[in-house]
């Protein structure tokens, strides 16, 4: 099964822990958490893989990363052609290695993880990433003008590949994004522990200045311009404009001072650097008590964000306590595993198995708590998930003096306005066809959040480059639509 | 970057910006507002579009220097830039026919409320228009009012210019007199004057609209922290407004969460003074 190179017995071992700063340090600021290998270190993880004949582990890449080939190019330390190989398929290795949800994806299905532990791809993805954020080996190339102009509506993941893949092909293309800057989730809402914001924008300038792309921010679609207005000034539009609605729960209090979406807090920290106050100018505030429900990335990232500000702020035990209160248990928790225990390192306390019932205040419109009842799991749901049923009379009420809802999100339908003909489902999200990304709006296509719903940044690259696919197609080849 | 294409002083502290964005001027109408950020370190400031002009391209907006942002946009100057201007966001005033409306204009909410009058006024509206202010020198734009109106009524706090008193005297005199024939209020001002605006016109059942300026940040719907509570629930200014009926706002609510960020507003505006202090006396030495 393995090939020569690689030494069956250190397969066996553990996989090799990435430096990270210490928890104690890390919650007094907000510098990167996970500090990644170092060359040595990732050869010699590389080098536990097994360089499987039928690797497993890409048929969990949402993009298909050739996985073993690029770990062989590293294992053997030739960096420049693992870049290669990684670019192929992900243009964004940096990022991804950062945030996706190994786990369940690519190292789910290393079969190393039968016996021992699986080969640690995420960590060398990243390595490959950081390698090639310095280097530069692979420059961007872009074929000649076709003169075809491509609209692409949101800059986050969805809309960067979609639009690096269509600049690549010769084709003119603009990105509208409503924010001030590009990134979309990227920026405004992953923190800047987790995901370095210079990592973000470096990918994004890069992109734009090797193939021409134009960048228009503070254009709001269905405002600004209309789609339909785009449509008649481009030849195709791509949406990526994710789904950035909050939800808000439907129970007493929502309205309290000191209740907000993780939307508001996570864009005033991040998008707006309210960590950083005042010397920028947009405040952020987190109470000595705070209370995050939901238990995804977003609730992990908000969470874990309070904790930062209340360290920074007030310095060590003095009394500021995070939860984080979550209606099923610990194994069902959706954020990244990563993330999960970084959070319980660093001393968010977690309320599992509990449902708030209201938020409670006093006459000044405060918050002053949250009324929460005990779950326990029933019978599996439609998910397959056991589903989550209170326990009758068992009340109790939390002290708290913030409130952050992260209880998911869904599309915003401000880029519809004032245009027809784009069918969408009842949860909002676009109806869109999973292999090309066309809507039922002629010359429009659709991918990322917008048309699954909050999912993941990679599962987004991946629909923005189906789509750029099939647009390119559509442009070069037959321009039929049927 | 968007330039600064002049700038006024209405008022000790009421100053009016044109601003070059042919981008938001295209789709722009009465009621809309825009998103201005300073530069970097800037916040998202929403403000209401006072005047466009789809020939140059140009935005008027007005506003009054309350806080560090407000203060350190009314100490830019024409050929400067500002680093973000985004918008027209909100829907539009839903001008129509009515018959006879009163547009009230409370302080720096006179700017806003002169294109709504306007328009209606275009409509063949009868148009009534009452403006009000602390005293003369935070009045401006009257004539620019009495142009688009059949009637204007002056006011002051102070009694310093036109009637003394508040906008709602004139208000209820009219409603008293003629409450059938009033189709419709449109009310632009500083919360506790839009709140008492709602007040006296219920009695009457007179059709009060009112533009919110809630707290925002992104200004289309994103985080939730423009929300207002109406009868009928939870809604977003930015995007479902920002004019909603006045009789249906949760007045209490709206303006306690208007006070949230108050003592950080404080701390920003002395940060901010300091750091100009400090640059000033430096320049003062660097001569
Ligand atoms: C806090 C947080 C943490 C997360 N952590 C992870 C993680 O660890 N791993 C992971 O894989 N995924 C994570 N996710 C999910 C992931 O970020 C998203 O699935 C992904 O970003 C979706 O990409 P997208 O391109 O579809 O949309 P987005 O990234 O949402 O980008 C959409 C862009 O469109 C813009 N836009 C919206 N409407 C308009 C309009 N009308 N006109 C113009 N522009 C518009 C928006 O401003 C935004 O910039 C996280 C999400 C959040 C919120
Ligand atoms: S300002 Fe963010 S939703 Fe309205």
């Amino acid at each position: 099964m393995s090939t020569k190179p690689y030494d069956r017995d250190r397969s066996k071992t553990k996989r090799l822990e990435m430096p990270v700063q210490e928890s104690a340090l890390r919650i007094m600021n907000f510098d990167e958490v996970a500090l990644g290998y170092t060359t040595e270190m990732a050869v010699k993880e590389a080098g536990r893989c097994l360089q499987c004949k039928e690797p497993q582990c890409v048929t969990g890449c949402p993009v298909g990363v050739l996985i073993p080939q690029f770990i062989k190019a590293l294992g053997e330390g030739d960096m420049t052609r693992a870049v290669g190989i990684m670019k192929s398929r992900n243009n964004l290795p940096a990022i991804c290695g950062r945030v996706c949800p190994q786990e369940i994806q690519c190292e789910a299905r290393c079969v190393l993880g039968k016996k021992a532990e699986p080969v640690a791809i995420g960590r060398l993805e990243r390595f490959v990433g950081d390698f090639e954020l310095l280097s530069r080996t692979h420059p961007l190339e872009q074929k000649k003008d076709t003169g075809m102009k491509v609209a692409v509506v949101g800059s986050g993941p969805a809309g960067l590949t979609c639009a690096v893949d269509l600049a690549k092909e010769g084709h003119m293309v603009v990105i509208f994004e409503s924010l001030h800057t590009a990134g979309g989730v990227l920026v405004y809402g992953i923190p800047e522990f987790r995901l370095p914001k210079a990592i973000v924008n470096s990918e994004i300038n890069y992109a734009v200045e090797s193939l021409g792309i134009a960048i228009r921010t503070d254009h709001v679609i269905g405002r600004t311009y209309t789609l339909d207005e785009l449509l008649s000034e481009h030849d195709s539009v791509f949406l990526g404009t994710g789904a950035g609605l909050p939800s808000f729960m439907d129970i007493p209090g929502i309205n309290l001072n000191g209740v907000m979406s993780a939307n508001e807090f996570l864009a005033r920290v991040n998008l707006m650097k309210g960590y950083l106050f005042p010397d920028y100018d947009t405040p952020v505030k987190t109470g000595k008590k705070v209370a995050v429900v939901g238990a995804g990335n977003v609730a992990m990232d908000a969470a874990r964000s309070c904790l930062r500000l209340q360290k920074g702020r007030s310095g060590r035990d003095s009394g500021n306590k995070v939860h984080i209160i979550y209606r099923r248990s610990r194994d069902e928790v959706p954020a990244r595993r990563e993330e999960l225990l970084h959070a319980e390192e660093e001393g968010i306390i977690f309320d599992f198995l509990t449902n708030p019932v209201g938020i409670l205040g006093d006459s000044g419109s405060n918050v002053t708590g949250l009324r929460c009842i005990r779950m326990k799991l029933g019978e599996p749901d439609n998910s397959g998930r056991r589903k989550p049923v209170p326990l009758k009379g068992s009340e109790f009420d939390i002290a708290a003096d913030t409130v952050i809802m992260a209880l998911g999100t869904s599309p915003n339908p401000l880029v519809f306005f004032d245009s027809k003909g784009l069918n969408r489902n009842l949860n909002g999200t676009v109806m869109a066809d999973h292999e090309t990304g066309r809507t039922t709006k002629t010359r429009v296509w659709a991918g990322g959040d917008i048309v699954t719903g909050a999912a993941t940044v990679i599962s987004a690259m991946g629909a923005g480059k189906r789509a750029a696919a099939d647009i390119h197609k559509f442009l070069t080849l037959d321009n039929r639509w049927d | 970057m968007y330039r600064i294409i002049e700038k006024q002083s209405l008022s000790d502290i009421t100053k009016l910006m044109v601003i070059h964005a042919p981008h938001v001027v295209r789709n722009a109408k009465a009621g809309q507002f825009v998103i201005v950020r300073i530069n970097e370190y800037g916040e998202r400031i929403p403000l209401t579009i006072a005047d466009f002009d789809p020939i140059s391209g140009n935005i008027t907006l007005i506003f009054q220097e309350v806080g560090k942002s407000t203060k350190h946009l009314g100490s830019l100057n024409a050929g400067d830039e500002v680093a973000t201007f985004a918008g027209p966001l909100g829907h539009a005033s839903e001008i129509d026919y009515y018959g006879t409306v009163i547009c009230i204009g409370g302080g720096v909410g006179i700017a806003p409320i002169f294109p709504i009058a306007r328009a209606l006024k275009q409509a063949g509206n009868i148009v009534i228009s009452i403006i009000g202010a602390r005293s003369q020198s935070f009045l401006f734009w009257e004539e620019k009012m009495r142009s688009v109106s059949d009637e204007l009524i002056v006011c002051t706090d102070d009694g310093s210019y036109g009637r003394k008193g508040l906008v709602i005297e004139p208000l209820k005199e009219l409603l008293e007199a003629r409450a059938s024939g009033i189709n419709r209020i449109w009310a632009i001002g500083p919360g506790i004057m839009m709140k008492s605006v709602s007040m006296t016109t219920r009695p009457y059942n007179a059709n009060t609209i009112v533009s919110l300026n809630t707290i925002m940040i992104d200004g289309t719907g994103m985080c939730g922290g423009c929300r207002v509570l109406l009868d009928e629930g939870a809604s977003f200014v930015c995007v479902d407004g920002p004019e909603f009926d006045g009789h249906k706002v949760n007045w209490d609510m709206l303006l306690s969460r208007m006070q949230f960020y108050r003592p950080e507003e404080r701390l920003a505006l002395e940060h901010w003074e300091h750091k100009c202090n400090l640059e000033a006396s430096i320049d003062e030495r660097g001569k």
